[in-house]
Order: C-alpha cells, then sequence, then structure tokens
C-alpha cells in the first residue's frame, strides 16, 4: 500500500516538473515564470486545486506517442482569491511551447463547463506557441471548443485573461471574447499573424514588440485593456481586479469593508472647475475623491485617453465609473471612446454594477477621420449601451454637456435614475460662440454685437437650470457634496428592478 | 482648512492698545505673509483688506480678509507692483494704513511716497532708510560711515563686462556679481575667473532689469565657508531701536534660503552683542522706524562683514518671533501708528529654539524646479506641538507660475536645538501635499542630516552635502528595520481588509499571511508579524518590533507608536506595495508572501525608456530661445535653449557632445513639462 502512495508521490512530481528544468530556467531567462507559479501567485496561498494532471495527448503522428507529458501543456483547477472562487488554466510553455492539443483544449473546456455551472470567474493565462501543429484539424476543433465556451460563458460569468507570453493566429481570438485582456510589457504578444507573414505579404517591416506588444495593444489598438511590468505585477493586480467582481451575473458586486464614510465632503471639488471654459481640468481628481479610499481600478488608462472608465467602490460595493476627460481632446467622444466606454458599460450592466457617470463633453470630434471610420456607429455603441443598460445609473454633469453627446452620456432620456448637475454644468445643443454664429449670422461682421448676443445666450443657456426646470436634472448639487449625494442615490437604488422587452439578443450596432 | 493654530509667539505685547491703532489695514500682498499679517490684525481688533489678482481670486488671503479688491491681471507687474492700484483701493475701502509684507512694493520708496501723498500709513521704515538701504552701493557706503564692518569690494555699478573683468581682477577671484537693487538672489552670480565674470555680468545685468527693473550691478569679494547670519532691529520713530537677537540662514541653495534658526548655533554672547550694536548703529544712523534686518556674512573666526539692510519684514522672522514671544507685526503696527516700543535692549530675552523650513512647490529629482498646479490634497499639521505653519494655501487651491511658489513656512521650535529639529521633522513627515511635487523629503533629510544637527553649517551646506542634487536619504540600519516594520504592518492591515470581503467560499475562506518578504532599500527581509496588544510585533531581528497603529488603508499618514516612539510616514499605495516618505527617505517597499517575493527575484530589472537622444522641458514653461541650429555640433555643457518659468531664466544645457538632428519646438511656444525641444544625432 505505501508503495502505490509513493507511486502518486512520484507521478505528481514527474508532471509538476513541466518540460524539465532546462525549459524552466529558459522561461525564467525570459523574464517569465512557469505555469504552476503563476498560480501560486494568483491565488490564496495553498488553495489551487490542480485537475486533470495526468492528462495526455493522443496524437501519435510525427513521433508524438513517443512524447508524452502529464498535463499536456496546461495546467486548470480551481482555488480562491481572498476566499472567493475563481477557475483558471494556465499555460505552460515549457511543454510543447504551451501548443493547444485536443487533450490540451480539452481541459480548459473542463473548467469553463465546471465555472459557468456553479458561477464563478474564469481567468486564462496564456503562454502558447499556438496550435498543436502535428495533430492538425483536431487542435482546431479544440480552439473552437473553447471559443464556444467563451461566447456562452459571456455575460454570464467574468472572463479575464492574462497574456504573458505569444498568443498568435486563431489563439488570439479566445482572449478576444474574454472581458478584459491584460498583458505583460515585453514578454507577450498578440497578433493575427506575425512579423514574418506581414514582411511577406504587405513589405512592413516591423517587431513582434510593435506589431502586438503590451503597449501597441494597450495604447494603439486598444485590444487589450492593461500593461503590467511584469508577471508578479500583472497576476497581484489581477487578483486586485477580482476582488471588485461578482462571481457571476446572478449575484450583486462583493463588498469589502472601508472606514471612508458616505458623508465625506471635499471642499476642494468646489475650485475644481477653473473660470475659464476652456481651460481643461483632470476628471481623475473627481473619481479619486469619489470612491472609496480614493482606490479606483482603471480600465485601459493609455487608450482614448478622452474617456476615463474603471472600477471603485462605494460604501464597500463596487460601482463602474465612466467620465469624459477634458484633459484629453477637451473630453470629446470619438471612435476609441465610444467603444471603449460601451464595452465598459454593458459589462457592469451585465454583472450587475450600478454605473456613476462624470459628464464634461464639448461634443463629438470633427473631421473626415472620424466619419469615414463610422464615428455614426460607434457613438451609437455608446448611446445603445447606456440606453439598453438597466442597473442603477447615476450621473453628475460637471461642466459642458453639448449636442448629441448630452444625450449620450445616461442622460435623463436614457433612463438615467439620478441626474445631478454641478452649479458649474452649461446644458446646450452647442457652445454659446458656435450657438450665436448660427442664430445670428446676420450679425457676424459685427464682433460687438456677436459678443453681447454670446453673452446673452450664454445667461440664458450656459447653466444647469433651463434643463433642472425640465426635470431633466433631478437637482443642482455642490460639487463638494458629490460623494455624499451619489452614496445616498446608489442606497436608494440599490434594490433596484427595471427589465427590458423579451428578445433573443439585441441589435447592438457592431 | 489647515490653517495656524498660534502657540507661543505672536501673542506679547498683549496691552489692549490705549487708543484704536488703525481701524483698517490693506495688505499689499498675497499668499502667507498676508495670511500671516491679517492674523495679527483680527487680533488687535482692526479690519483687513486684502488685494488680488485674476490669479489669485480665490486665494487663500482673499478668503480670510474682511474686504478684498482686484488689482490687475496676473503678472506680478500688472498687480501686485501697481502703486496706483493700491493707493486706489486703499481710498476705496478706506484702508488707513497699508503693510506691504515682504518682495513687491516693500521695499519701493515711491510706494512709500504715494502712499505719504495719500495720507495712508505706510506700516514699514521711514522713506529715506528705504531709500538709503535699497541701493546696495548706497548702503555699504552708509555703513562704513557708521563704523560697521564690510566686505572688500567696488561699490561702483559696473559699466559693462569688461569693467566687470577689470574690477574682478583687482578684487581677486571668486567675486560675487550681484544687482545693486537685487535681493532674494535674483540677480546674483559667482564668479571664478574672466570668462564667468564676463557671463556672470550679463546674466545678471538681465536678470535685474527683469526682476527689479534697474539693472545696475556691482561686485565685491566673495567669502568662502561663509555663513550668513542676520540681527533683526526694530525702531521707532522716537529714536529707539532695539535688536531681537540673531537668525541663522546658511542652509541656502543657489542663494535662496532654505532653513532658517533662531538663535545660531555659532554665535556667542559676546559676538551677538558686538553684531547686535553694529545693526543697531547702522539703522539709528538711518533713524530706521519698523522691522529691519542687517544681514552679515561670518566667517569661520566669527569676522562679520555688513551684507545688506533689508528694510522689511523678513520672510524668516517666525524664528525670532518664537525664540522672543514677539509679534513682530504688531510691533510694526504701533511704531508706524506712532507709539514708542514697548522694550528696551534689556528686555529682550532669549528663550529655546526655533528652526524655520520653507516648503516649497519643486521638484528636487529635476534640480529643484518649479512645479506648478494644483493642490488636489494639502493637510498642513497644524495641530502638532511646537510647531507653526505659516501657509497661504488650501486644499484645491492653486500653485500659480506668476508668483514665489513657497507653499508655507514650517517652524519647529522647543527648550533645545534638537528638540525643535525632531518637531520640525515629525511636523514635515505629517505634511500631505498632492498635486504639485515639493521638498518636503529634501528638508527632511537636511533636519535629520548628522552635520546640520552638529550645527556645522556653511552656505555651502547644500552644495557640499547634497552634491549631485537631491535623491532622497541614504538608510541607515535602524531606520531600515523601522520602515521594513512599516511595511509589513501596513501589508498586514491591507491583508486584513482584503479578507473582510463578502462572497468567501463558507468554511473556506481566506486567512492573513503572518510571514512576509519585505524588500525595500535594495534588500529583503523575512519578518513574522503577529497581533499582539496593542499592536503587532514584527519578528525578525533578534528582538520584536512592537508596532501600534489606527492606520487602515486609504490613509495617507501612517501614524504609529513603534518601540514606545512616535512615527509618522507618508505611505501611497504602488503597483505591488507602499511607497514610504519619512524623516527626508522615500522608499519603495514590499511586503509579500515568502513565496510570491521569492518569484518577483526571479523578474528581470527593467530600464527606463531612453530619453538621453532629447532634450526635454524639465518644466511647463515659456520657451524663450533656441541657441542652436540643426545640424550644429555642440560640446557638453554648451547653451541649447533657454526657457522661462517663474520669472527665472533657465539655460538648458548639452549633456554630452553631440549634433542636433531635429529642433522640436521654436522660441515662442508654451512646453509642458517633458516636452521635447530637440533631438541629437
Amino acid at each position: 500500500m505505501q508503495e502505490i502512495l509513493k507511486q502518486l508521490e512520484e507521478k505528481r512530481g514527474r508532471a509538476r516538473l513541466g518540460g524539465g528544468t532546462k525549459r524552466v530556467e529558459a522561461q525564467h531567462g525570459k523574464g517569465k515564470l512557469t505555469a504552476r507559479e503563476r498560480l501560486e501567485i494568483l491565488f490564496d496561498e495553498g488553495s489551487f486545486e490542480e485537475w486533470d494532471m495526468f492528462v495526455e495527448h493522443r496524437s501519435t503522428e510525427f513521433g508524438m506517442d513517443g512524447q508524452k507529458v502529464p498535463g499536456d501543456g496546461v495546467v486548470t483547477g480551481w482555488g480562491t482569491v481572498n476566499g472567493r472562487l475563481v477557475f483558471a488554466f494556465s499555460q505552460d510553455f515549457t511543454v510543447f511551447g504551451g501548443s493547444l492539443s485536443e487533450a490540451h483544449a480539452e481541459k480548459i473546456c473542463k473548467i469553463m463547463d465546471q465555472a459557468l455551472e456553479v458561477g464563478a470567474p474564469v481567468v486564462g493565462l496564456n503562454d502558447s506557441g499556438g496550435a498543436r501543429i502535428q495533430e492538425g484539424v483536431a487542435s482546431l476543433a479544440g480552439y473552437a471548443e473553447v471559443f464556444q465556451r467563451n461566447v456562452l460563458a459571456s455575460g454570464v460569468i467574468p472572463q479575464i485573461s492574462v497574456i504573458m507570453g505569444p498568443c498568435a493566429g486563431g489563439a488570439v481570438y479566445s482572449p478576444a471574447m474574454t472581458d478584459f485582456i491584460f498583458m505583460v510589457k515585453d514578454s507577450s504578444y498578440m497578433f493575427v499573424t506575425g512579423p514574418d507573414v506581414v514582411k511577406t505579404v504587405t513589405h512592413e517591416t516591423v517587431t513582434q514588440e510593435e506589431l502586438g506588444g503590451a503597449l501597441t495593444h494597450t495604447a494603439r489598438s486598444g485590444v487589450a485593456d492593461l500593461a503590467f511590468e511584469n508577471d508578479v505585477e500583472a497576476l497581484m493586480q489581477t487578483r486586485r481586479f477580482i476582488d471588485f467582481l461578482p462571481r457571476s451575473n446572478k449575484e450583486k458586486p462583493p463588498v469589502r469593508p472601508t472606514r471612508d464614510t458616505a458623508d465625506r465632503i471635499e471642499p476642494s471639488l468646489d475650485t475644481l472647475i477653473p473660470a475659464d471654459p476652456a481651460k481643461p481640468y483632470d476628471m481623475a481628481e473627481v473619481i479619486a475623491k469619489l470612491v472609496d479610499d480614493g482606490d479606483f481600478f482603471e480600465i485601459g488608462p493609455n487608450f482614448a485617453r478622452n474617456i476615463i472608465v474603471g472600477f471603485g467602490r462605494i460604501e464597500g460595493s463596487t460601482v463602474g465609473i465612466v467620465a469624459n476627460q477634458p484633459m484629453v481632446l477637451a473630453g470629446c467622444l470619438d471612435i476609441d471612446s465610444s467603444r471603449k466606454a460601451a464595452r465598459f458599460v454593458r459589462f457592469c450592466d451585465a454583472f450587475n454594477i450600478p454605473i456613476v457617470t462624470f459628464v464634461d463633453v464639448p461634443g463629438f470630434l470633427p473631421g473626415t477621420a472620424q466619419e469615414y471610420g463610422a464615428i455614426i456607429k460607434h457613438g451609437a455603441k455608446l448611446l445603445f449601451a447606456y440606453a439598453e443598460a438597466t442597473v442603477p445609473k447615476v450621473t453628475v454633469i460637471t461642466r459642458k454637456a453639448y449636442g448629441g453627446a448630452y444625450d449620450v452620456m445616461a442622460s435623463k432620456h436614457l433612463r438615467g435614475d439620478l441626474n445631478y448637475a454641478w452649479p458649474t454644468a452649461e446644458i446646450a445643443v452647442m457652445g454659446p460662440k458656435g450657438a450665436v454664429e448660427i442664430i445670428f449670422r446676420a450679425d457676424i461682421g459685427d464682433p460687438a454685437k456677436i459678443a453681447a448676443r454670446t453673452e446673452e445666450y450664454r445667461q440664458r443657456f450656459a447653466n444647469p437650470f433651463v434643463a433642472a426646470a425640465r426635470g431633466f436634472l433631478d437637482d443642482v448639487i455642490m460639487p463638494s457634496a458629490t460623494r455624499p449625494r451619489v452614496a445616498r442615490s446608489l442606497a436608494m437604488l440599490r434594490e433596484k428592478k427595471l427589465t427590458n422587452p423579451w428578445k433573443k439578443h439585441a441589435n447592438v450596432p457592431l | 482648512m489647515a490653517m495656524k493654530k498660534k502657540t507661543k509667539p505672536e501673542n506679547r505685547p498683549a496691552a489692549a492698545p490705549a487708543k484704536p491703532l488703525f481701524a483698517k489695514i490693506l495688505i499689499a500682498n498675497r499668499g502667507e505673509i498676508a495670511c500671516r499679517v491679517m492674523r495679527t490684525c483680527k487680533r488687535l481688533g482692526i479690519k483687513t483688506v486684502a488685494v488680488y489678482s485674476d490669479a489669485d481670486a480665490d486665494a487663500l488671503h482673499v478668503r480670510e480678509a474682511d474686504e478684498a479688491v482686484r488689482i490687475g491681471p496676473a503678472p506680478s507687474r500688472e498687480s501686485y507692483l501697481r502703486i496706483d492700484a493700491i493707493v486706489a483701493a486703499c481710498k476705496q475701502t478706506g484702508a488707513e494704513a497699508v503693510h506691504p509684507g515682504y518682495g513687491f512694493l516693500s521695499e519701493n520708496a515711491a510706494f512709500a511716497e504715494a502712499l505719504d501723498a495719500a495720507g495712508i500709513v505706510f506700516i514699514g521704515p521711514n522713506r529715506e532708510a528705504v531709500a538709503a538701504m535699497g541701493d546696495k552701493i548706497e548702503s555699504k557706503k552708509l555703513a562704513a560711515k557708521a563704523k560697521v564692518n564690510t566686505v572688500p569690494g567696488h561699490l561702483v555699478p559696473l559699466k559693462d563686462a569688461e569693467e566687470a573683468v577689470e574690477v574682478s581682477k583687482r578684487i581677486g577671484y571668486p567675486v560675487m556679481i550681484k544687482a545693486s537693487a537685487g535681493g532674494g538672489g535674483k540677480g546674483m552670480r559667482i564668479a571664478h575667473d574672466d570668462a564667468e565674470a564676463r557671463e556672470g555680468f550679463r546674466s545678471a545685468t538681465n536678470e535685474a532689469r527683469s526682476s527689479f527693473g534697474d539693472d545696475r550691478v556691482f561686485v565685491e569679494k566673495y567669502i568662502q565657508e561663509p555663513r550668513h547670519i542676520e540681527i533683526q532691529v526694530m525702531g521707532d520713530a522716537h529714536g529707539n531701536v532695539i535688536h531681537l537677537g540673531e537668525r541663522e540662514c546658511s542652509i541656502q541653495r543657489r542663494h535662496q534660503k532654505v532653513i532658517e534658526e533662531a538663535p545660531s548655533p555659532f554665535i556667542d554672547p559676546k559676538t551677538r552683542a558686538a553684531m547686535g550694536a553694529q545693526a543697531v548703529a547702522l539703522a539709528k544712523a538711518v533713524k530706521y522706524r519698523s522691522a529691519g534686518t542687517v544681514e552679515f556674512i561670518v566667517d569661520k573666526h566669527r569676522n562679520f562683514y555688513f551684507l545688506e539692510m533689508n528694510t522689511r519684514l523678513q520672510v524668516e522672522h517666525p524664528v525670532t518671533e518664537c525664540v522672543t514671544g514677539l509679534d513682530l507685526v504688531e510691533m510694526m503696527i504701533r511704531v508706524a501708528a506712532g507709539e514708542t516700543l514697548p522694550l528696551k535692549q534689556a528686555d529682550v530675552k532669549l528663550s529655546g529654539w526655533a528652526i524655520e523650513a520653507r516648503v516649497y512647490a519643486e521638484d528636487p529629482a529635476r534640480g529643484f524646479l518649479p512645479s506648478i498646479g494644483r493642490l488636489t490634497r494639502y493637510r498642513a499639521p497644524a495641530t502638532m506641538p511646537g510647531v507653526r505653519v505659516d501657509t497661504g494655501v488650501y486644499e484645491g487651491g492653486e500653485i500659480s507660475m506668476h508668483y514665489d511658489p513657497m507653499i508655507a513656512k514650517l517652524v519647529g521650535f522647543g527648550k533645545s536645538r534638537d528638540e525643535a529639529a525632531d518637531r520640525l521633522l515629525a511636523a514635515l513627515d505629517a505634511y500631505y501635499i498632492r498635486g504639485v511635487n515639493h521638498n518636503i523629503a529634501f528638508l527632511g533629510a537636511i533636519a535629520a542630516h548628522p552635520r546640520f544637527r552638529e550645527g556645522r553649517l556653511t552656505t555651502n551646506f547644500i552644495a557640499e552635502e547634497f552634491p549631485s542634487g537631491f535623491k532622497g536619504r541614504a538608510l541607515d540600519d535602524a531606520l531600515r528595520r523601522r520602515l521594513v516594520a512599516v511595511a509589513a504592518v501596513l501589508q498586514r492591515r491591507q491583508s486584513e481588509r482584503e479578507a473582510g470581503i463578502s462572497g468567501q467560499l463558507p468554511g473556506h475562506g481566506v486567512g492573513v499571511a503572518t510571514r512576509l518578504a519585505v524588500t525595500l532599500g535594495g534588500g529583503t527581509s523575512e519578518v513574522g508579524v503577529v497581533a499582539v496588544e496593542p499592536g503587532y510585533a514584527v519578528d525578525g531581528f533578534g528582538r520584536p518590533i512592537v508596532v501600534a497603529t489606527d492606520w487602515q488603508p486609504g490613509d495617507a499618514l501612517f501614524a504609529a507608536v513603534i518601540d514606545g516612539t512616535g512615527v509618522l510616514a507618508q505611505v501611497e499605495r504602488t503597483a505591488l506595495g507602499w511607497r514610504i516618505a519619512h524623516q527626508g527617505c522615500v522608499v519603495e517597499a514590499t511586503a509579500l508572501r515568502p513565496r510570491v517575493a521569492a518569484l518577483a527575484a526571479l523578474m528581470p530589472e527593467k530600464r527606463a525608456a531612453d530619453t538621453s537622444r532629447f532634450l526635454l522641458s524639465p518644466m511647463p514653461g515659456l520657451l524663450k530661445a533656441v541657441a542652436v541650429k540643426v545640424g550644429q555640433e555642440v560640446k557638453a555643457g554648451e547653451e541649447l535653449a533657454v526657457v522661462e518659468a517663474m520669472k527665472m531664466e533657465n539655460v538648458l544645457r548639452a549633456a554630452r557632445d553631440g549634433t542636433i538632428a531635429k529642433l522640436h519646438a521654436g522660441a515662442g511656444d508654451s512646453l509642458a513639462v517633458d516636452q521635447k525641444i530637440l533631438e541629437f544625432a
């Protein structure tokens, strides 16, 4: 009997070795951790339970029957993050380059199926050379099995992808369909076709890092949400991130204790808005002073910086925050910012996370680049997302809310629950100068008259009270009282029930 | 709003005014000094009038005043320096007297004259004294006549650069070229050879013209290893002049005072008496009325030479108030109203020690360049014992590019010099400023510096002790252990917070780690952290360190009792741990599970992106000139561009030899910090 028990330990030991000491050293040499080391960081100490450690591939082609490594290049299972249930798979680059075989895919599908059944997030740690070429179509089928599960799980359980090595070709489409993609700087990349193929087809010379590195995807393409310095930082921040998320769409977001009180007044916000309407200010300060303990988890901080999205907590409960950023492009809506915010709003709505929106938007960005790039459809995504959302929606207009962009930004008309404005708010079809040049076109040659008209228009419309008079705003609040007012609103809305008409699914303007 | 809780100083003489001094005083200044003058006015029952530029419409001095009058646009020239606007503001509000503070019009004879003509009392010295002492050359002659020791020099304005060289040679290098109308370090240059004399003449002349509207400069012997020690004098209109002891202001950076104290650790009673007597003699020679300061340069043999007399209330006057118990502003107001000095020389008693640090919005990591912007967070340590804060800003206020970027003056005072320094250190640790960069850590590093604690000061202290700028105070073993304990407790509290999250697997929830590997200052220490009464025991250095604290995640200030000693530190969350600032040290610390720390140790060190090819603007400002062209070869040290910010011209020089490949900005452009100006090949 003792001998049998010992054999189990030996078998486990062999599996844990992965691709062997040499390959582990090579992995470390690249500044990367191994699949199991990564899971040790992601999960609470000793909480990870590995499944399918003894699974092996079934391929016999090209001499593969002679090369079998238990686990087959992916470590799967479940554990806890700060005591809460999370499933994960972690691809092992030291075993067949982390390539995806039929068996490898089955292991991933198994934990995804279980996660979907019990309602818990799935974190994928991606580090794979791609398909197991020796297996041919069996490998491709494996990818598709994963894709199908990504789609079924979408909106049911949170799915997070952390790209920690190569992720190329068809492999990119699983992360692409998850809710969030995090990347590690300098050691991860994602692309559909690599630099060699690019060179042959389009004659462009480009490095892996330029084509699909963490900076490319977090600042330029917007494919990924966050870039981290190294594996440890990426995984520790993923833990922090999970603390904001509910387990599934059937649950409310978690609550964490805080000493920060709901009635905290921030007098400094009363001096935030500059006297000159053309002068920017940093919307990040409003967010930092709104959320519990100033703790804000920003999503996509380097992409479409004219809009800020991310998670914070108020009275311990998670809220999603969307805010125009006047420091960048005057906070206007454009293709990228609309896409970024729309996806975020839809995530919050899917997972019962209330949305707090701060508005300072001069309108949509004009220009051929925007029109040819389909700003109409992209802008509509954000409008659609807000209009469709049934979670609590609290909106605060800090300064400009001009034109169609006013409607889009969680206005009363899109079922905003509480719509507040600071006294500095200007809600109008456009800025006073533009408006006067249209209404009083005849006076355009007379600067004195135009100035007088502009002032008249400013007096009349550049304030929150015209909108408040129609009930489009529920109240005009002191900036310093923003946290108490928002916190009370969210408390009032906690049991909000609102359902959209039955449909198979909506037809969002993709 | 964090403000002034006055303890000892500013309380005497306290006798209720026999007749009302003035019903209303206008303060022709801004910032902390305007607020400070108003505090005394309020105590004396005098109404206050603030004046402000457009940039200061929401400033603290406007909020604190009973009335406020706008006097013009942001630039000082169009507001705080406009005599007509200030006189008009007096008339409009019925102010009977004006306190000018320091700087701006405080030593402007024309201003005193204009007030006189309008029948408004100038709370400051008589005009003749201002005029005589305002001219550095004139004042030296007067001093010599009053038998005051003076530094060898050539007291005639220089005609041109060639004369500057000739005279400098005669006096002997090194020499100091300084603006005749100057002060506060502006328009001053040291020259060690002919080339520097030429350049010094040019730049001092330019700076003098732009700062004071008077481009006369002169040259004198530059004394090496000097101490800057000044005597506070106070005179009345009845011919009485007394001195209130000395202040040592040797801790200077590029002739700007950084730390001042009273008394001086260097001055014995005999020297004090001799310096005081000369200062009083000089003041009497010009029939000095009001508060004034006679500055001396003192060599290591305690020889002292007259430098200049400042005919105003000095920035650093609070340290004198702390050790004399007098309110200098009150005395100024009383003598301006014609009262006799309330005390005689023999009544002046110095007791205790006071050390003042000037808290500036500047970036020590970028060569102390001014840092402007909004104070997103601002909490001054207003209620600590033995601490005085003179500030002119508030949370949500603005540090404007138009004026001096001083945030506050922070004074620690106590029975001994050590107690004063310790209180200053603690107050610095509690001073919470965000939104702009500041010099708090730098001030802390000085206040904790062994040489400073020994009192071995010279005006070269900073240049000698921080030769390559300030990069944070080095950690010794004791300090490192203390910060390791702080980091371990921070992590413990953070873990407890995280372990409180809802939705944990019933029966399988999370515990908090009791062993942590703390990495900071280049080393890792594994420690155990266990809860004990009244806090945590951090075990790993032989005897456990006991840390009692109420700190919770989200608090910026970490206050604890560590092994019986009160410790304050500022903490900020980073991606993996904390940035901890304590007594001049700023460290990045992580406290991870030992296994995670071991894995973290495998992570490669990443180098910052290479920006050495570019000349970046070190501050927001105006690009005044680009001195090079594309294709030009330059040598290290050669002038590349001039950026103007905070009224100062900053010459940017080549860090290495190279060829200019591209210009990214041109003269007249506004620059953001780190904006590319030009690129090397």
